[in-house]
């Protein structure tokens, strides 16, 4: 096989800050997100949602509605043509509550209005009438775990019930710690909003939506089974994506706006406010794990035993694989040659719970990194000392039983963490934003107190348990030009720079077209679990090599060359002596088109005891974290955030500093302010007012630095980057709020009365 | 939904007598949000943005007198910040830039929020309201002018023109406690201002109204001289009485124990740096 030889990077291939091709839209604010799209004839539309944690539906008159001028329908449960029922694991989740049956928490969708205007459409909701019979909503998952006779659903209260019963049962510590960790509820807080336009085909028998999605293809069999229709039938085109983080997996307003084009003939667009958006996505699951450690004297683990339960809220989402995630890496990123661990994910009337970056792993994470710093006090050693003892190695065993058979240099990202360097002790400057309490002047430096903490982290990459989870890609060069098509959800993270830049590294030309995103080519899978670099970035990477084969073939073909000389150097294409031709014009007249589809090895299912090959791969990162804190009023700024990441292979330096600087100000949101507060079933802060989201005076100084030890599992050598950074970081910076106040601080997010109560 | 923009304070308050029920717009900053999310829909609107009187504010040798049309951002710098600088801590609080530069006391008055980052400070520096209406003006002490969450004094058809503060060399500070560094609702705000021979105190978001502390302060005149350092366990004291003059609730925001501990701490901080 070929390869491309070059010892210099160009700019624009794999490895340079390559430009992002929709950077200069989205700095100018020309970028078309999905809440921008405009269709000529277009109907709003517009959901009516359950004020109600658990009620019977008794009646739903919709005759005033339809009589307000402008609305052009109304419809309910009893419009939709297929299946009534959706969702990503477990089809439990109605498209709209039924006459009969029962809502399952506050802003469940109960009818769908398509009107001339969004304020009409306003006006419409206000008139629906809906009776319901008011139930006792069940909203502590220990209710469920107990056991009740009262079910929330036919398909009963427990997602997932998995116990992980791991080596030698009998081991006991010398040293023994634990506790009980609570993390509340995060959410994904993506600032583009939920938007669809869905364009009915002429003669009504299929649908074109534009949407904002992390996986079109599973959108698709979703909406067609709702709808009714072949899935040939229902066209998906990615509408610009203004941030996922797992809150676009979960159908929310696809099928209705399908429905609503489809009933009226006409396009319909629907788009949710802040509010709604609050009600209309899964969150990050709220959990309650209680740990226990068992070590040697040294502080070397010998046993880990845990407690886990997720409360999934009302639908299933991916609650059961979520909570895998998190019990099959509880032992954190070190040996550990024995567990028993219980875990439950459950149904109750709270908000449904699903995927969040970091995906079970963030829970897992706060419990095992706060036990850490608990038995290196129990040891009488340090938080990195401790962390150094145990760091788990290539060939190691997690508690399912897998072999951890990647590269885990977990070792190196604690040492070069604690290499890079602190900030001053305290700033010269007396500059309010450096200070606890920012511009509100709380304090003075010295009210303040600072603590030093680490969190260190492993996180499982692509989807588990048996999924086929591969990615579809294609390349055509026409004449010298290359285009690339795939269906790789572009949510922000840049894959649409990415693959331009694996083009032009395979293909040597520096211009590289992208086709539309669609559901005109198969699959990419969905745009989480760290896995598009690794999965489409695989898909492309074969597609465009395929090309490149192809063309070597013709042009030592037409040009009577030998063709096992032929390589592409930079952008040409050689034979060593005496030919040298660009690319680009070397490939005039051809065309050459190829499709590629990229798997990555098999996983399995967990057994009754929890053991199996479930993972594909894994990621490893550590943080430190530096806090001051206003021990009396329990005010928090952190002060830096030094973090060394486990990468595989660094494809463009500028992307991988920025997923590290937002993971890490989402990962500082959960430690210190961001919780959807949820009292009986009621959200009680559904908007920006209240969800508090890191500011730029919140979030931290980042010093990164990245390890890079290429993957030889990976297609490009490359480890995804981008949930790794959330994870440990909230751990870190609970635990040096720990060390500068003396408070165990069991909970996330710490609230300042928490410190100073 | 009309809006009008008239160009002068007597424009402005004949479309009002012609239409008592329309609604005053300066900076939008809250009435855009009852608006957007609270469905709030006013048949028509008065818009202030281009009546230039309320645009302007005067540093005069007794008094500071403040359009009501005036933004935060001009509060935080220049002659208002140097003649009231508690005035300009609190308005630096306010939201973001963009806030800043929109939002005004008067629409802080109109709206009459217990968190109103304003508001302590016109409490505690004794400052008065001055309104425009049909019948006439009136000049309103802002501890009258705030009734209850979200309430004020203003009758139908009144414009607040400006507010008044009187000019003194007391220190004077401003201090909110939220749960993030910026761009927060307070969970508790307290303004100070201490002369040589008296203090005042002020609270926000701890009870229905802004709170004066009253007791606090004269308990405090009594006990030392406030020309000298106060003692350290007066100062506690002080700090202890402040905090059980606050009447906060627990709400999703923050607990009522909080809140109170939270005052204790800022009233006792805020006397220690009028010393420093
Ligand atoms: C993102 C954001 C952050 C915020 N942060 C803060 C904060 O930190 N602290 C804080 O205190 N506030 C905050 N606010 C609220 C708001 O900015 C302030 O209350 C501001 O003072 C309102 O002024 P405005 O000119 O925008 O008022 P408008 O919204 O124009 O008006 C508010 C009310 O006052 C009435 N009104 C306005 N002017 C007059 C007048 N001259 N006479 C009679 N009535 C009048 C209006 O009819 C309306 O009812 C925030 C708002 C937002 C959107």
């Amino acid at each position: 096989m070929t390869t491309a030889v070059s010892t210099r990077l160009r700019q624009g291939t794999l490895g340079t800050s390559a430009v992002r091709p929709d950077a200069n839209a989205k700095v100018s604010g020309s970028f078309a997100f999905s809440s921008d799209m405009w269709a000529d004839g277009m109907l709003w539309g517009a959901t009516l949602r359950s004020p109600h944690p658990r009620a019977r539906v008794v009646s739903i008159d919709v005759s005033a509605a339809l009589a307000i001028d402008g609305v052009s329908c109304v419809i309910t449960a009893d419009d939709v043509p297929g299946q009534l029922t959706y969702g990503l694991i477990a089809q439990d989740q109605p498209v709209f509550a039924r006459i009969g049956d029962e809502v399952r928490y506050v802003g469940e969708p109960v009818a769908a209005v398509a009107a001339d205007h969004p304020e009409t459409c306003r006006r419409a909701l206000a008139a629906i009438r809906v009776d319901y019979e008011v139930l006792d909503p069940i909203t502590d998952p220990e209710v469920c775990i107990a056991g009740t006779e009262d079910l929330l659903h036919p398909d009963g209260n427990i997602f997932r019930e998995q116990r992980v019963v791991h080596g030698d049962q009998s081991i006991t510590g010398e040293v023994v710690v634990e506790g009980t960790y609570v993390i509340g509820m995060q959410d994904q807080a993506f600032l583009g909003l939920e938007a669809a336009l869905a364009l009915p085909d002429h003669d009504g028998s299929g649908v074109e939506l534009y949407i904002a999605t992390q996986w079109l293809h599973e959108d698709r069999k979703q909406i067609a089974a709702c709808l009714g229709l072949p899935e040939e039938k229902v066209r998906l085109v990615l509408g610009g994506v203004g941030g996922a983080f797992g809150a676009r997996e979960d159908i929310s307003l696809q099928v209705h706006t399908c429905l609503l084009a489809l009933r009226t003939g006409r396009p319909v667009r629907i788009a949710y406010d802040r509010e709604e958006s609050f009600y209309g996505h899964v969150h990050r699951h709220p959990a309650s794990i209680w740990m226990r450690h068992h070590a040697d004297r040294d502080g070397r683990i010998r046993r880990v035993e845990a407690r886990v339960v997720f409360d999934g809220g009302a639908y299933c989402s991916t609650s059961p694989a979520v909570l895998v995630n998190g019990i099959s890496q509880i032992q954190g990123p070190y040996k550990c040659p024995s567990a028993l661990v219980e875990s439950w994910a459950v149904r109750t009337n709270n908000p449904p719970c699903g995927a969040m970056r970091g995906f079970g792993v963030v829970q897992a994470c706060f419990a095992h990194e706060s036990q850490m710093d608990k038995l290196a006090a129990a040891i009488g050693v340090d938080p990195v000392e401790i962390r150094l003892r145990n760091a788990m190695e290539t060939g190691d065993v997690l508690v399912t039983g897998q072999i951890v058979d990647d590269v885990a240099p977990v070792e190196r990202c604690i040492r070069e963490t604690a290499a890079l360097p602190m900030p001053p002790l305290s700033p010269d400057s007396d500059d309010y934003r450096d200070i606890p309490g920012g511009s509100g002047l709380t304090a003075d430096r010295r009210h303040i107190r600072r603590g030093v903490g680490w969190g260190v982290s492993i996180k499982n990459l692509m989807y588990s348990e048996g999924f086929d989870d591969y990615s579809t890609a294609r390349c055509r060069m026409d004449d010298g030009v290359v285009t690339v098509k795939f269906a790789t959800a572009e949510v922000g993270q840049g894959f649409v720079m990415l693959a331009q830049q694996i083009a032009r590294s395979v293909l040597g030309v520096d211009e590289v077209l992208l086709d539309t995103i669609d559901t005109q080519i198969g699959s990419a899978g969905s745009t989480s679990a760290s896995r598009q670099t690794w999965m489409s970035g695989g898909a492309v990477d074969a597609a465009c090599r395929a090309v490149r084969e192809r063309l070597l073939d013709l042009v030592a073909d037409r040009d009577g060359l030998d063709r096992s000389s032929l390589t592409i150097d930079d952008l040409d294409i050689t034979d060593g002596l005496s030919y040298r031709r660009s690319v680009v014009d070397a490939a005039r007249g051809l065309r050459i088109d190829e499709t590629a589809e990229y798997r990555h090895p098999p996983t399995e299912d967990l057994d009754q005891n929890g053991q199996g090959n479930c993972h594909v791969a894994f990621a490893f990162v550590a943080h430190r974290a530096v806090v001051d804190v206003d021990v009396d009023l329990g005010l928090v700024k952190v002060v830096q955030v030094a973090t060394a990441q486990d990468v595989g292979r660094v494809l463009n330096p500028l992307s991988c500093v920025g997923q590290v600087e937002g993971g890490i100000a989402q990962g500082l949101g959960l430690a210190v302010m961001e919780e959807i507060v949820v009292a009986d079933g009621l959200v009680r802060n559904p908007s920006f007012t209240d969800y508090l989201l890191p500011t730029f005076l919140d979030a931290p100084e980042v010093v990164a630095t990245f390890i890079e030890e290429f993957e030889p599992k990976s297609p490009l050598g490359a480890k995804g980057v981008g949930e790794p950074p959330c994870i440990s970081v909230t751990p870190a910076i609970v635990n040096a709020i720990r060390q500068a106040t003396g408070r165990d601080l069991p909970r996330v997010p710490v609230r300042p009365s928490d410190i100073c109560l | 939904m009309s809006v009008l923009v008239p160009r002068s304070l007597s424009e402005a308050l004949d479309l009002l007598r012609s239409d008592p029920s329309a609604t005053l717009l300066a900076g939008g900053t809250d009435l855009m949000v009852e608006i957007n999310l609270h469905d709030r829909r006013p048949r028509s609107v008065v818009s202030l943005s281009r009546i230039d009187e309320l645009k302007t504010f005067h540093v005069g040798d007794d008094v500071v007198t403040i359009g009501a049309a005036v933004p935060y951002a001009d509060m935080e710098h220049g002659p208002l910040a140097e003649a009231l600088p508690a005035l300009a801590q609190a308005a630096r609080t306010v939201g973001s830039p963009q806030i800043r530069a929109a939002g005004t006391l008067g629409g802080n008055l109109g709206t009459c929020s217990p968190a109103g980052d304003g508001l302590p400070v016109l409490a505690a520096l004794d400052a008065v309201v001055h309104v425009v209406g049909p019948d006439g003006d009136r000049h309103i002490p802002f501890n009258d002018f705030m009734v209850g969450v979200k309430r004020n004094s203003l009758a139908g058809g009144e414009i607040i023109r400006s507010v008044s503060i009187p000019r003194s060399d007391c220190w004077q500070g401003y201090a909110k406690v939220g749960s993030r560094n910026a761009m927060v609702i307070a969970t508790a705000s307290l303004c100070l201002s201490r002369s040589s021979s008296s203090v005042t105190v002020a609270l926000g978001a701890v009870g229905p109204t802004i709170i004066r502390a009253i007791d606090a302060e004269s308990w405090l005149a009594d006990a030392c001289d406030l020309s000298l350092k106060v003692p350290s366990d007066v100062a506690s004291e002080f700090a202890d009485r402040v905090a059980a003059s606050a009447r906060p609730i627990d709400d999703h925001r923050s607990t009522a124990a909080y809140r109170r501990h939270a005052v204790r701490v800022l009233a006792r901080r805020l006397l220690e740096r009028s010393e420093s």
